[in-house]
């Protein structure tokens, strides 16, 4: 169609008379001809000229309409080119033959004149509807292709972060369909520096990008801080408070997330919104489940956010099984569902626990039959085993243990011209939860170093009397020469000493902080009770709660802090 | 550290909320939330549901509103505290003094 509205014309009629008048009817029409005298002529024509639609007589000498329609539709390919046919015949058996050999409609002679220009009209818009059609395709099938090309991509990138942990370890086994992440399910693995292993088997709500989206701020916490050390409480809150932070409401991430201690034969299990997770004893054949307790990661804010796990002990060759609603979920041609029972029954059946994890597998595909096609199965299973089993394998494919911060000292010194304009707290306490095992503890840290620093600037630097705050004028009295003083300063310094050092079953900080005054006699001061009355003097018996120990050095210018934390906690 | 506070309709209820670590730069801020007021209110609520953490001189303040809104009878709430600051709180036995949520 090279002009808007203006068609190209073949006419084949080997009547002369017939043509030109139906030459001169499209013509009228304002359209363009171009004219065959027969059917070999008109496909000649049409490979010439292109036309936009084709008018043919049946009856023509050398090749008849029937024919040339059959050449000129197959010449047409995918293009919509209707051939029109112009006919004198009126039985039934010609009208059906010409429509068969791929004609799309017919005119009867003689003709008339507003029949021809409707059908070429309504032809018209037909071809347009065509064109629009193919068009829409064609970006479909584009647009199709940068898809599965950017899942691809998104895949590998996931794959780089995701796979980078111990899922190959010698005790795990687990299933995952290939483009499980665009599915919303994740699953991540690593050994902690104290040979624990940590696993998180999650389901995001939804499909599609949505619901990949958030596997990546997941699987990198979840790497960034096992590596690092960090327990399964501190790993949880950091994964839940991003994910809270980063998606939408109504998407969140159902999981369950164990550590398993191969020397204590025990496994920590914490489990928000997937399916009961089955702990299978080797000696006895019995089935432990532990119920989900939890809300999903990524709906409550840290604050209301539930971290208490249970704990299991387990034998050598014990099994725990985790799953996505997957599993149970599954249908089959009839639309009924797999079921737990069904999954107990496998259980029940079972005379070789190493082949459990086939068995499940194998029952849920017989189940579901053609319709299954892994798009939603995610399963795993962890057996305990000696230490050096999965360390010698996990040790292979990581190639570092990083440690974290575990042992070290740290000493920092403020001087006037800081105290002003620098609050010195939140950088130490950066450092603080960088270390795994005090991360949790930070709002006991965060007192302790306010109360010591400001007992150190205030009374040991500034020289300022906590009895001014005996009265509100004398509170907002003490704050304003704060101020004064510290502007005025021109001597001093306050300093901080940390040390920290790593047992068996935790840790402990000393902090030990220090001021250039003239130190104050101290011998009844630590003895001070919590008190209920006067607006100060709450510092010190805070800290002596929240420390293992306190005590002041010398004449009272250096303090000395013991925090102690467990692992266990 | 940010103190945001907002007095009821009828006046009856001030609610202080403090963003961030809650220590002795907040002192005027807080002081000023309720001692600006020309009615008095006869209900006070601290909402601490942003305040990440908190020293001695925060407790000091708290006793400060305590005693301007009444002492002893005193209609003060704390509420929406994380658990490190409930710990604080609970430590200097401030639920005697405090209705703590």
């Amino acid at each position: 169609m090279a002009e808007q509205g203006v068609l190209k014309v073949l006419i084949a009629d080997d009547t002369d008379s017939d043509r030109l008048i139906l030459e001169s009817i499209v013509k009228r029409e304002g359209h363009s001809v171009v004219c065959a005298r027969d059917g070999l002529e008109a496909v000649e024509l049409f490979k010439s000229s292109a036309p936009d639609i084709v008018l043919l007589d049946a009856l023509m000498p050398r090749l008849d309409g029937l024919g040339a329609a059959k050449q000129i539709k197959e010449l047409a390919g995918d293009e919509l080119v209707p051939v029109i046919f112009l006919t004198s015949l009126t039985d039934t058996d010609s009208l059906v033959k010409c429509l068969e050999a791929g004609g799309d409609d017919f005119l009867s002679k003689p003709y008339n004149r507003f029949i021809i220009q409707a059908k070429i009209k309504a032809f018209k818009r037909m071809r347009e509807m065509h064109v629009t059609l193919h068009r829409q395709r064609d970006e479909i099938v584009l647009h199709n292709e940068h898809l599965l090309q950017e899942q691809t991509v998104a895949k590998q990138v996931f794959d780089n972060i995701a796979h980078s942990g111990c899922l190959d370890a010698a005790n795990v086994k687990y299933l995952l369909s290939p483009l499980a992440v665009f599915n919303g399910d994740v699953l991540v693995a690593g050994i902690r520096p104290s040979g624990s292993m940590m696993v998180l088997l999650g389901d995001f709500t939804g499909h599609g990008l949505p619901a990949a989206i958030g596997a990546m701020p997941l699987a990198t916490s979840f790497y960034g801080m096992v590596q690092k050390g960090f327990s399964l409480v501190d790993v949880l809150r950091e994964i839940n408070q991003k994910l809270k932070s980063i998606l939408p409401i109504g998407v969140f991430c159902c999981a369950c997330i164990v550590d398993m201690d191969f020397v204590k034969r025990r496994i920590k299990v914490w489990n928000g919104g997937l399916p009961d997770c089955y702990l299978y004893r080797e000696k006895t054949g019995e089935i432990e489940t532990v119920r989900s307790t939890h809300l999903p990661l990524g709906v409550s804010d840290d604050k209301d956010f539930r971290d208490d796990c249970v704990y299991l002990e387990m034998d050598l060759g014990d099994r725990f099984f985790m799953w996505s609603d997957g599993i149970v979920e599954s249908r089959n041609h009839e639309g009924g569902m797999y079921g737990e029972q069904r999954l107990q029954r496998v259980f029940e059946r079972n005379d070789a626990s190493a082949q459990l994890f086939d068995e499940i597998i194998e029952d849920v595909h017989s189940y579901s039959g053609e319709a299954c096609r892994d798009d939603d199965l995610s399963l795993l299973e962890l057996k305990m085993v000696e230490p050096h089993q999965v360390l010698a394998s996990a040790d292979a494919l990581s190639g570092h243990v990083s440690t974290g911060l575990m042992e070290w000292v740290l000493d920092f010194k403020i001087k006037p011209s800081t105290f002003r304009l620098f609050d010195p707290l939140p950088l130490l306490l950066n450092i603080l939860v960088e270390v795994p095992g005090l991360r949790r503890h930070s709002g006991s840290l965060y007192t302790i170093l306010a109360e010591l620093y400001s007992n150190a600037l205030e009374h040991g630097v500034l020289g300022l009397s906590s009895e001014w705050k005996e009265t509100p004028e004398g509170f907002a009295r003490y704050y304003a020469e704060r101020n004064k003083r510290l502007g005025e300063l021109e001597d001093g310094f306050v300093s901080f000493h940390l040390s920290h050092n790593t047992m068996d079953d935790g840790g402990s900080l000393l902090i030990r902080v220090g001021d250039s005054g003239e130190g104050f006699s101290h011998a009844d001061k630590l003895n001070n009770e919590h008190k209920t009355d006067g607006y100060c003097g709450r510092g010190i018996p805070l800290i002596r709660t929240l420390c293992e120990s306190l005590r002041y050095i010398d004449s009272g210018s250096q303090v000395e802090a013991i925090f102690s934390w467990s692992n266990d906690e | 550290m940010s103190i945001v506070s907002s007095v009821s309709d009828d006046g009856k209820e001030l609610v202080i909320s403090i963003q961030g670590r809650f220590d002795f730069s907040a002192h005027q801020d807080f002081r000023n939330s309720y001692e600006a007021l020309t009615v008095q209110p006869s209900h006070y609520r601290v909402d601490m549901d942003e305040t990440t953490y908190l020293d001695s001189s925060a407790l000091g303040m708290l006793l400060l509103l305590r005693d301007h809104a009444g002492g002893n009878t005193a209609s003060i709430e704390i509420i929406n505290c994380s658990s490190d600051v409930k710990k604080i709180l609970t430590i200097s036995n401030f639920e005697q003094l405090f209705t703590i949520h």
